[in-house]
């Protein structure tokens, strides 16, 4: 894709912004549509942009296999350990209220934490998934 | 029996699933098997949605101008289906990977192909 | 809708396929916010109309883009989902109408008290949110494990890949025992 000039200029411009409109739809996800899962695959779609115009060596040479592997895990370290934490806290599984002093904002923060971990699981597997789809056409 | 113009949508629906039916079933090619399948849950994504659905409701973020709506939309069949997508894709990425493998061990994807060459290998 | 689902019956090129496939999903996208179900919809544009285009068409370019070519009808399969869907149609006859408020799906108690009072206990707005990450956690925690485990299936069915493709590629058509079991 070297010779497609307005492809590559207008992707570098483009890239940024999808990101932040992921982070956005992330972390508004409690007042808007919006969330993890939708957050999550928005943010690797703006990768995916850049593995098709850029190449997948480049890209790779930015966020590694092996890393995005430990940051799927983390994602769902996060989750399941916003639980184990209010347990510690003396509450039950994943009940948020022992989060903070007052009930409603322990609420607010949990949700807030655990659809950070649902987004960067997401995220980190779906682009996975598609590097080792983008790998075998490299190959063949 | 409700009026048939009142369960119209559920027809509209019910059609869609049969096609997707169809395109699993009939075809031969493993790709296309895939396509049916994500044409078959995303009919029933629609169905579940459709019963979700308030006639002049408006979407289940709570604001002060719900004066202007009559009521919510039900939240709960779309949570269902919020995870239900998700999980549609990964089963659509593990199937294509399948796929994948299947193409390197056989070197085809069409069913019938697959089969001849189990039955040459057992003769 | 309907004019990508008959097309994707009857074309057998895949890539026509894997496109109509997306503008069906995109349509769907559009009938979910009709029916006011936003973040759903948002989902379905961002994953089935994106993620799952990307990855069809990554596979039809390894796997080739023709499927083989069958005129006829096959009738098996075509009674099979037409007595399928008549039995469906026969089951609608007795569902409530659509959108009317006196449902059973909306008079039911776990949709009111979530409706009154999440906002109350957690002070978001969007119901969705609030059932999905505090009402249902248990639910979404299972399904990011999900999502997990597919990733970690697709790394072990094409991860080895790099190491097996050039002696595999030779014997395809002679008997190779070795793979196919597994």
């Amino acid at each position: 894709m070297k010779h497609h000039i307005i492809l590559r200029i207008v992707s570098k411009i483009l890239i940024p912004i999808i990101m932040l409109f992921a982070l956005y739809v992330q972390f508004h996800g409690d007042f808007g549509p919006g969330g993890g899962f939708q957050a999550g695959v928005i943010f690797a779609s703006a990768l995916i942009l850049h593995v098709l115009v850029f190449g997948l060596e480049n890209t790779q040479k930015v966020i590694k296999s092996t890393t995005l592997q430990i940051f799927a895990a983390l994602g769902v370290l996060i989750f399941a350990g916003v639980g184990v934490v209010t347990m510690l806290l003396g509450g039950e599984f994943l009940n948020y209220n022992y989060l903070a002093k007052s009930a409603v904002s322990g609420q607010h923060l949990g949700i807030l934490i655990i659809e950070l971990g649902v987004g960067i699981t997401v995220a980190s597997v779906i682009l996975l998934i598609f590097y080792h789809f983008a790998g075998l056409k490299a190959d063949d | 029996m409700t009026d048939w113009h009142a369960i119209i949508t559920y027809w509209a629906v019910i059609t869609l699933l049969v096609f997707g039916l169809y395109i699993v079933t009939a075809s031969s090619n493993l790709v296309k098997k895939i396509i049916g399948l994500n044409i078959f849950q995303a009919a029933v994504f629609v169905m579940y949605i459709s019963m979700a659905k308030i006639l002049n409701g408006t979407a289940p973020i709570i604001t002060d101008k719900i004066n202007e709506f009559s009521a919510y939309s039900n939240p709960l069949p779309h949570v269902l289906i919020l995870t239900a997508i998700v999980v549609g894709v990964s089963t659509t990425a593990l199937g294509l990977a399948l796929i994948v493998r299947i193409k390197q061990s056989y070197n085809t994807i069409e069913e019938t192909e697959i089969r001849q060459q189990e039955q040459t290998e057992k003769e | 809708m309907f004019i990508c689902v008959i097309g994707i019956s009857l074309l057998r090129n895949l890539f026509a396929g894997a496109i109509l496939l997306s503008v069906y999903s995109l349509l769907a996208a559009c009938l979910f916010i009709i029916m006011d179900a936003v973040d759903v919809a948002f989902t379905e544009a961002a994953v089935g109309a994106g993620i799952s285009t990307i990855l069809v068409l990554a596979t039809i370019l390894y796997t080739g883009q023709e499927c083989q070519r069958h005129i006829k009808i096959k009738w098996a399969p075509l009674v099979l989902s037409l007595a399928v869907g008549g039995l469906l149609i026969y089951g609608t006859m007795d569902i409530p109408a659509y959108g009317k408020k006196d449902n059973p799906i909306h008079q039911y108690k776990v949709t009111k008290n979530y409706l009154e009072k999440s906002q109350k206990e957690t002070g978001a707005p969007n119901i969705v949110t609030v059932i999905l990450a505090s009402k249902r956690g248990y639910d979404t925690l299972g399904e990011v494990v999900v999502v997990f485990c597919a990733g970690i299936g697709v790394l072990l069915l094409l991860g080895g890949f790099k190491r097996k493709s050039k002696n595999k590629l030779n014997t395809t058509n002679e008997t190779d025992n070795e793979e196919v079991p597994s």
